[in-house]
């Protein structure tokens, strides 16, 4: 995007090689397209999601998989979670999950840590600012990403979450021009994913209501998207720190220190090292209980020499997180209700984000959502792509649509003067006629589509032909609620505490979302339509909310053709 | 955009007879409004649209500004509200202590407190965390300084478990308003201070929305409401926190389930006194109640009205009846008299006209005899006797009046052939009506 500051100069863009990324606080992913096919690049060390860690031992740098794994023994010059502080002051950042890693440090207001990355026991530990350490780990990010290609990367599309605020963006692009990468676009987290799942060849363009759950490591985000007509409007974001993928990362290493505690009457969380063992198998317990119904715990000499095994079921896991789950129940329907919708109006769930490979997650979202909400994961779609690879995969998709142009271009293109445009407030639509003889709204243009936009629409006349009325009206929605009739109690007894849960189950209400027919815009009238004939509408909507409205029988000549001024 | 083309299988309606417009389209309404809002930049279709945009762009820089602004923020704001001042005595809590610590003062919620919603919870939380992680305090010079920080990790897990902090909010004293005393409501508002009691009871309702306390003009179906609801009160009020802490299953399992069971026992009696302090906050409130008073006043005086009024139509009716017999009396007794006044005068009249009968008759006999019994000289025995027989047999076959009618033409008369004549048209008159019959009365002939 934005090329001040003493970025260095733009690579010319038949020169560019150009890749996605997935700069995370915990996991980070790279992707890159060819031939219109995604592809996750897998790093030296075969690892699809790096862990977002540097580590330090004798002077050499470590990242990823490997870093991660000094968390252990080498805590104090391990950097981990710090991509929230990029661009931040001291004063506002959580260092929560640097606890068990190198403590970020107030470096006059910024933020930095101290760790020792030169050889030599003489070395003092130099400070590493944040964007340095940003810089560090996007360049082996890179040079992962050109061993693999054969060719040195020089651009990258970057997903960045819905909140980061412009100087945290301008941190990023700073971080990575210093490792010589062009930054193309930031894109924001959420619409990478629905880019990526858009981007299969068999999707369809279609006005939808997306919710995309952005389950992470140390954050959660949710943004409900409306997609019209392949355009993407962010209506309603949430993130929270507090049901993430660290908080069941603690549940099991509270069940599990408790069961060793039983066994050997030691506290493992009373020791910094035990800790960071139990954190990490945990951690890995709770990945292998995405894929199977039983996971092995097992960590040689946990605490006090001790060696600790168990083995967990499902169920149980899903017990103990059970706070959490809930937690993400809670987190998704406040962002529907922020985005004044209902979860009716929802027609897709895209889980992202390494926690959606969570089972229990995605049947909870199926219960919150009705039966024709797809919940796009893993454990409820087949045809699911892996939630962990879904923004890289949409940052790669960008890549390749914009990568041909000038830097300047994109920049120009993505001025909001491009991107903020009007959005209606109410659906378009026609009455027609349903089999009750009853005037129904049916909707050729959602609400919240982005003008200037046009809908065609294909409408059956009257089974004998004849003359048909076309009235375009505006149209709301309203959820109609219909209480079952309440049973007629048989003799309650007043002690039996379990007959009226029972009950309650019993009761569910239904809810159904009702179109109502809103104030009328045209009417037009097509003549003698053909027996089983079919009449074509289209309405095109102006940027400045002024109406064309054109109908015509489907195969016959002229039609009718009015506007509507803008109001 | 592309046109995405849908298919409805719904047919449209028929045009109505009569519809008419100018090539056949007729303009109704406009569009009712718009959102500004932000496109992501993102994806082949957006691509699309910036192309076209930017062909025809004419955005000055100052609407790239407007634009800027104006766009729908979907995101937070993270609104740097002045959060509550923290009390040093707070800050020096141990978290061992979490049991008793407030839990909304330490994330600087206690204006909020029940009310504060899952969201405000998180953001104070971090806001906390921020201003008091043990990092932060590193920087500062003061390591080993985590307590505090504890403490608001432990608020922050109850308050987040719906279940726990239900369990703390029944127990949480500070959200309690104290009922208004004595002396309270002497100079305060009645209604005003109780209503405040009411209102943070609600918080412990399983049904809402609660019916409000109301002031002093609220109707009887609002305040029976009230009443209602509050007698039947459903409360999820519970007192597992205020729980003895059970040991920790390595201990001996007997005592474990005494504690258990100790805890059970407390919380139900504690339920129990929960629920006795309500409704005794229920009676003295109903008790002090005006409305109350003043609703069984109404209710007295609309009996007390139809009862007066029933017996002011009582009175009335009786009255009503009382008047109508003795009209009815005084009807008949009129009656009476007027009939015997009419006997009495028919018997005077009869008298009367026997009298005058007699006078008349006499007028008869003496005008004959004042003709000197239509003989010249003097008139036989025999021939005064056949004329008084024949006046006697006319005056027998003639009725009163016509005697009378009779007499006065017969009265003042003295010349004997004036008074022939008159008996003899008498006689003739007589005959013609054929009272007299031919030959009879000769003598007056």
């Amino acid at each position: 995007m934005s090329e001040s500051n003493g970025v260095k100069s733009a690579v010319e863009p038949g020169n560019r090689v150009a890749i996605g990324i997935t700069f995370g606080n915990s996991n980070s992913s790279i992707a890159f397209t060819v031939d219109d096919k995604v592809e996750v690049i897998a790093n030296e060390d075969g690892d699809r999601q790096i862990p977002t860690a540097l580590s330090y031992v004798d002077g050499d740098e470590y990242y990823g998989t490997q870093a991660k794994a000094f968390l252990v023994r080498n805590p104090t010059n391990t950097i981990a979670y710090f991509r929230d502080f990029l661009g931040q002051e001291f004063k506002s950042i959580d260092p929560t999950h640097c606890h068990a890693a190198a403590h970020p440090q107030d470096a006059s207001g910024a933020v930095s840590f101290t760790v020792k990355d030169k050889a030599g026991e003489e070395d003092a530990p130099s400070d590493i600012s944040v964007s340095e350490a940003a810089t560090r780990y996007l360049r082996r990010l890179v040079t992962a990403a050109s061993e693999y290609l054969g060719r040195k990367v020089t651009s990258a599309v970057i997903t960045v979450p819905t909140n980061f605020s412009e100087k945290q963006r301008e941190a990023l692009i700073k971080a990575a021009s210093d490792a010589d990468l062009e930054v193309l676009q930031l894109i924001s987290d959420p619409i990478a994913a629905v880019l990526a799942y858009d981007a299969r060849p068999e999707a369809k363009t279609e006005d939808k209501i997306i919710v995309v759950a952005d389950l992470g490591g140390t954050r959660s985000d949710v943004a409900v998207v409306a997609s019209r007509g392949g355009m993407y409007t962010i209506l309603a974001t949430a993130h929270d720190y507090e049901f993430a993928g660290v908080h069941l990362d603690q549940a099991l290493m509270e069940y599990f220190a408790k069961e060793f505690i039983k066994k050997h009457t030691v506290d493992p969380r009373s020791n910094a090292r035990s800790l960071a063992k139990l954190r990490l198998e945990s951690e890995a317990t709770k990945k292998a209980l995405s894929l199977g119904t039983n996971a092995q715990f097992s960590v040689e000499s946990l605490a006090d020499g001790f060696d600790f095994s168990a083995t967990l079921n499902r169920t149980r896991y899903e017990m103990v997180g059970r706070k959490v789950f809930e937690g993400f129940n809670r987190l998704v329907e406040s962002v529907v209700k922020k985005a004044e919708l209902d979860v009716l109006d929802v027609d897709e769930v895209i889980m992202c984000g390494g926690t959606s490979h969570t089972p229990r997650i995605a049947t909870n979202f199926q219960s919150i959502f009705p039966e024709s909400t797809v919940i796009l994961a893993p454990a409820t779609s087949t045809t699911a792509i892996n939630p962990s690879e879904l923004q890289a995969r949409g940052a790669a998709l960008q890549v390749s649509l914009i990568q041909e142009y000038e830097a300047t271009d994109i920049e120009q293109s993505t001025h909001p003067a491009v991107t903020t445009v009007k959005h209606i407030s109410n659906a378009i639509g026609v009455v027609t006629v349903n089999a009750e003889g009853e005037d129904v709204f049916t909707p050729i243009m959602q609400a919240e589509t982005a003008v200037p936009a046009r809908r065609t629409v294909h409408i059956a006349a009257a089974a004998e032909g004849g003359d048909v009325l076309i009235k375009v009206v505006e149209g709301g929605t309203h959820i109609k609620v219909t209480k079952p009739e309440p049973k007629a109690r048989v003799e309650e007894v007043p002690e039996d505490e379990d007959d009226s849960d029972f009950e309650d189950e019993e009761e569910e209400e239904k809810r159904e979302k009702i179109w109502k027919i809103g104030t009328p815009l045209a009417e037009a009238a097509i003549k003698g339509v053909s027996k089983g004939g079919k009449v074509e509408v289209t309405i095109n909507v102006a940027g400045d909310l002024s109406v064309t409205v054109t109908a015509r029988e489907v195969g016959g000549k002229g039609g009718v053709r009015g506007n509507l001024q803008a109001p | 955009m592309a046109s995405v083309s849908q298919v409805v299988t719904l047919p449209l309606p028929a045009l109505p007879e009569g519809w008419a417009a100018d090539k056949d389209f007729k303009a109704v309404g406009k569009l009712s409004g718009a959102v500004q809002r932000s496109i992501e930049p993102v994806g082949p279709h957006f691509l699309a649209h910036a192309r076209r945009a930017r062909h025809k762009r004419t955005f000055s820089e100052d609407d790239r500004i407007q634009a800027q602004e104006s766009a729908k923020n979907v995101e937070d704001v993270d609104d740097g509200d002045e959060s509550e001042p923290e009390d040093p005595m707070m800050l020096q809590s141990q978290a061992k202590d979490w049991k008793t610590q407030d839990h909304y003062k330490v994330l600087g919620l206690s204006k909020y407190r029940y009310k504060a919603t899952e969201e405000q919870i998180k953001k104070a939380h971090r806001k906390k965390v921020l201003k008091h992680h043990p990092d932060k305090k590193a920087a500062l010079g003061r390591a080993e300084d985590d307590q505090f920080f504890k403490c608001i990790q432990k608020a922050t897990d109850i308050l987040l478990d719906p279940i726990r902090r239900r369990q703390f909010d029944s127990v949480d004293e500070e959200a309690d308003v104290e009922p208004p005393t004595k002396k309270q409501l002497q100079k305060g508002d009645f209604y005003k201070l109780w209503s405040k009691v009411f209102k943070s009871e609600a918080r412990f309702s399983k049904t809402h929305p609660v019916p409000t306390f109301g002031d002093a003009n609220a109707t009887k179906e609002h305040v029976d409401e009230f009443y209602n609801f509050w007698y039947n009160f459903d409360s999820w009020r519970s007192f597992e926190y205020l729980d003895e802490d059970v040991p920790d299953d390595g201990e001996s399992r007997d005592h474990k389930r005494h504690v258990e069971r100790k805890n059970q026992n407390s919380r139900k009696k504690k339920k129990a006194e929960d629920n006795a302090r309500l409704r005794k906050l229920l009676d003295d409130a109903s008790a002090g109640d005006e409305r109350i008073k003043r609703f069984r006043q109404e209710a007295n005086a609309a009996k007390n009205k139809k009862k007066f009024e029933k017996e002011a139509a009582e009175k009335k009716a009786a009255e009503e009846a009382q008047a109508k017999k003795e009209a009815e009396e005084k009807a008949k007794a009129d009656a009476e008299a007027a009939a015997k006044a009419d006997r009495e005068a028919g018997k005077k009249a009869k008298e009367a006209a026997k009298n005058a009968v007699k006078k008349n008759k006499r007028v008869l006999k003496s005008s004959v005899k004042d003709a000197n019994y239509f003989t010249s000289g003097d008139a036989s025995a025999a021939q005064i006797d056949a004329v008084l027989g024949d006046v006697e047999l006319v005056q027998g076959k003639i009725d009163p009046d016509e005697i009378a009618a009779l007499a006065g033409k017969l009265n003042g008369l003295t010349v004997a052939d004036e008074i022939k004549g008159v008996w003899t048209a008498e006689v003739k008159r007589l005959v013609d009506a054929g009272k007299l019959k031919e030959g009879e009365a000769k003598t007056l002939v």
